[in-house]
């Protein structure tokens, strides 16, 4: 054992210590636990597409508050209760030595379980910020940001304590993924709080869009991809016991990817407002992704190398085969989808979601699943309870997502083909954007069999990991032994000079970050509020009417199937209306562009229908749109709307920069109530009766305002 | 396009500090040796508890 001998010199006194499993046995159930919960809520979701009476005419159960928690649970609560259970184990291994704090570890997981029930309980209340994947309130998103740096900090005390010189590729993906993530959460979630549920994002419109499509992506890059990198090139090389292929390639791959995926953000806001060289700049990095992704992936099913066999016998490389092959595909699909002509195509159609999912349910289940396999016997000291039942899990999951998959790309270019075919004449052959919805019917009834199937498989696996735990007993804590690098000898001097000399270094350096983060906190608003100033002059602040309807569309996540960007080309000019410019959006905290239509763009649909439509058509949308699966929204038409907000919500708009006159917070109400009694009294007419305060007339108002300003400019009168 | 300078100037101070991180790493030598870590890593179970011990029945 000659390589052995380099770190470990036997001259050395061997230290004893221990590994803590049970935080390992604690975020493993957790992630099993919450990924069921989160799967379920997915295929509600997915069914309510399918038949719009699941949605219960309930606030709670509706498809605009079920979709965030949906994406939330699976991201949050189940990916990362996956890459902390997978952390625990391997970073104490691989740094030889136990972690650094077992107080912190427990703070840690209570803190991350406690964070995913106030999650839980407050997207169905409706308490959201209405920006995607960010839709925690802002007092969770300070838990979020405590409880991460706890955990960062049991990581980075943990690697400096290390007995080995050597910090394997794996701990350098987890410190990545928790300094980018930090950062990329602080700046995206900096609101002005209005209420404890209820606050402003500081930006407005394409600023908002910006910070939240970078924030987007490399949520995407930094808590989907680089967490489970480093689990890969832990547990594929356990699970296969042999070393992964090239330990150069690794580290290329990890330097390369970090340092290109930052860049990429932009893709997601092509043929919008954002400028040109941007866009340029995101599609390049984009595509430039693909040499360090497929590197990684190359490196992971290379190390299989002549054992090809092995994976014909064991379930936990079948499942890692599986989750290597679905991230080559996704990171070879999304370069692609960064090309400006293709995204013309694939965004807001189901090619996106398809796109996702074969990332959520191929790379970060199966990965998953395969480590929770592999864990569970050695946490337990049994073997699995059953193999049969676990190769029946990967066949069912494997279908699963097939059938997920396959339907979504479908039903994506069929969409999207349909937007834009004319007819010889010049018209658009599909008018009626209900008709490129009621077509995708049938793929979104497999896609929801597809995620049954895949959840049916979760099912199988909870079982089989119950057993195992059953038939065995948990070891809490595994003996170790390691040689203390500070006790060697020749080295020792050095190390430790090193180690002084680059303390001030570290000590600089990070100092540096919490300045620049605190000073961005601080900063930020004020020149955001700068740049606020609209560009079209035609375009003014909302009324304190719409603003109160604004509101109620975002809690009601109306974002998450109705974007508000037209964008320029022919096919959406002849739909909705005048393309979407940057100076229309600037007194929108948040931006709601949206970034799937499952519904058609609602940017110009002010004016477009009667009050009544809008009144009859949220009560119930068959009655106006026969066919239609949007769920109906019955309960604004009986609540009350709370006024007792509009004060505080003008004044927050004031702080960040929207033009109101001073003093205006004290008569908004009263003009609220006269713009209300405008729309009661166009209602009357239509024959419906309705009081000024209900939620519906705030809405109704809302949606008529929508991109109506520039009308302003092109008939002055 | 105000925010597009606090994200590049963010982009820079990640893509700054895992540069100063980098040249740490490869100063400090731990790419000197890029084969034994991954072998390694392979060698942490209890020995009385190999892998192979572990097949399922």
């Amino acid at each position: 054992m000659e390589i052995f001998n380099k770190t470990n010199t036997p001259s050395l006194a061997l230290e004893e210590f221990e590994y803590d499993n049970k935080i390992v046995r604690n975020f493993a159930l957790a992630t099993v636990i919450w990924g069921g919960v989160g799967m379920l809520v997915g295929v509600l979701a997915a069914f309510q597409l399918v038949y719009p009476e699941l949605n219960f005419n309930l606030p709670f159960t509706t498809f605009g508050r079920i979709r965030p928690l949906h994406t939330n649970a699976v991201i949050f609560a189940f990916v990362g209760n996956g890459f902390f259970t997978g952390m625990y184990y391997a970073a104490p291994r691989v740094l030889r030595t136990p972690m650094y704090s077992q107080l912190l570890s427990k703070i840690h997981f209570w803190g991350w379980q406690l964070i995913i029930v106030m999650a839980a309980i407050s997207l169905p209340l409706g308490w959201t910020s209405g920006k995607e994947y960010a839709e925690l309130e802002w007092p969770i998103d300070i838990a979020i940001a405590v409880v991460w740096v706890i955990g960062m900090l049991n990581l980075i005390m943990t690697t400096i304590k290390r007995r080995t010189e050597h910090i394997y590729a794996a701990v350098w993906f987890f410190i990545a993924s928790y300094v980018t993530v930090a950062l990329l959460h602080v700046i995206n979630s900096i609101n002005l709080p209005i209420s404890l549920t209820k606050s402003y994002s500081v930006y407005a419109g394409v600023q908002d869009a910006l910070v939240q499509w970078w924030y987007g992506h490399n949520a995407v890059a930094f808590f989907l991809t680089t967490p489970y990198l480093g689990l890969m090139y832990y547990f594929l090389p356990k699970a296969a016991n042999r070393p992964i292929y090239s330990y150069r390639l690794s580290i290329v791959h990890f330097w390369t990817l970090i340092f290109i995926y930052i860049w990429a953000g932009p893709h997601h806001l092509l043929y919008t407002a954002l400028p040109d060289w941007a866009q340029s700049l995101g599609t390049v990095f984009s595509i430039m992704l693909l040499a360090p992704s497929w590197g990684g992936m190359i490196n992971g099913l290379m190390t299989l190398r002549g054992a090809w066999d092995k994976v014909r016998d064991d379930v936990v490389l079948k499942f890692m085969v599986v989750a290597v092959t679905a991230y080559g595909m996704a990171t070879f699909e999304g370069p692609m989808l960064s090309l400006k002509n293709v995204n013309a195509i694939g965004h807001y159609t189901d090619w996106i979601v398809a796109h996702v999912h074969v990332g959520a349910l191929g790379w970060n289940g199966f990965l998953t699943f395969g480590m929770l396999y592999w864990l569970f016997p050695r946490l337990y000291k049994r073997p699995l309870y059953s193999k049969k039942l676990a190769n029946l899990h990967f066949w069912i999951g494997t279908i699963g997502i097939l059938f997920y998959a396959i339907p979504m790309y479908w039903a994506g270019w069929v969409q999207s083909a349909m937007w834009r075919e004319f007819t010889e004449d010049g018209f658009l052959k599909y008018p009626n954007f209900l008709e490129t919805v009621t077509q995708l019917i049938p793929f979104y009834a497999l896609r929801g069999i597809g995620g049954t199937l895949y959840l049916f498989g979760w099912g199988l696996m909870i079982y089989n990991l119950l057993k195992t735990a059953q038939a065995g007993s948990l070891k809490e804590v595994e003996k170790a032994q390691a040689a203390n690098m500070t006790h060697q000898t020749h080295q020792n001097e050095y190390w430790h000079r090193k180690w002084f000399e680059r303390k001030p270094v570290l000590l600089t350096v990070g100092s540096l970050i919490v300045v620049a983060i605190g000073g961005m906190v601080e900063m930020i608003p004020t020149f955001m509020i700068q740049s606020n100033i609209p560009t079209i002059e035609s375009v003014k602040p909302y009324t304190p009417l719409e603003l109160q309807g604004r509101d109620i569309y975002v809690r009601e996540g109306c974002y998450t199937c109705h974007s508000q960007m037209v964008r320029p080309f022919r096919d959406e000019i002849e739909r909705y209306g005048e393309y979407s410019k940057a100076g229309e959006f600037v007194y929108d905290h948040p931006f709601q562009w949206g970034s799937k239509r499952t519904g058609p763009d609602l940017h110009r649909v002010g004016g477009k229908y009667p009050d009544s439509w809008h009144y009859n058509h949220m009560e119930d949308p068959t009655s106006m749109s026969p066919g239609s699966i949007m769920p109906a929204y019955p309960w604004l038409l009986e609540h009350e709307l709370d006024t007792t907000t509009t004060a505080a919500k003008i004044k927050a708009m004031q702080i960040l920069g929207v033009p109101y006159e001073k003093g205006y917070e004290q008569v908004a109400n009263q003009e609220l109530i006269e713009q209300a009694n405008g729309v009661v009294k166009r209602l009357a007419d239509a024959g419906i009766e309705t009081e000024p305060t209900r939620e519906i007339v705030a809405l109704i108002a809302y949606l008529q305002r929508l991109g109506t300003d520039i009308k302003a400019e092109n008939n002055p009168n | 396009m105000s925010a597009i300078y606090v994200l590049m100037l963010a982009g820079l101070a990640v893509a700054g500090t895992f540069m100063l991180v980098f040249l740490w790493s490869v100063k400090s030598g731990q790419y000197d040796d890029d084969i034994t870590p991954s072998i390694r890593i392979l060698f942490d179970e209890e020995p009385e508890k190999k892998a192979d011990e572990l097949k399922s029945g």
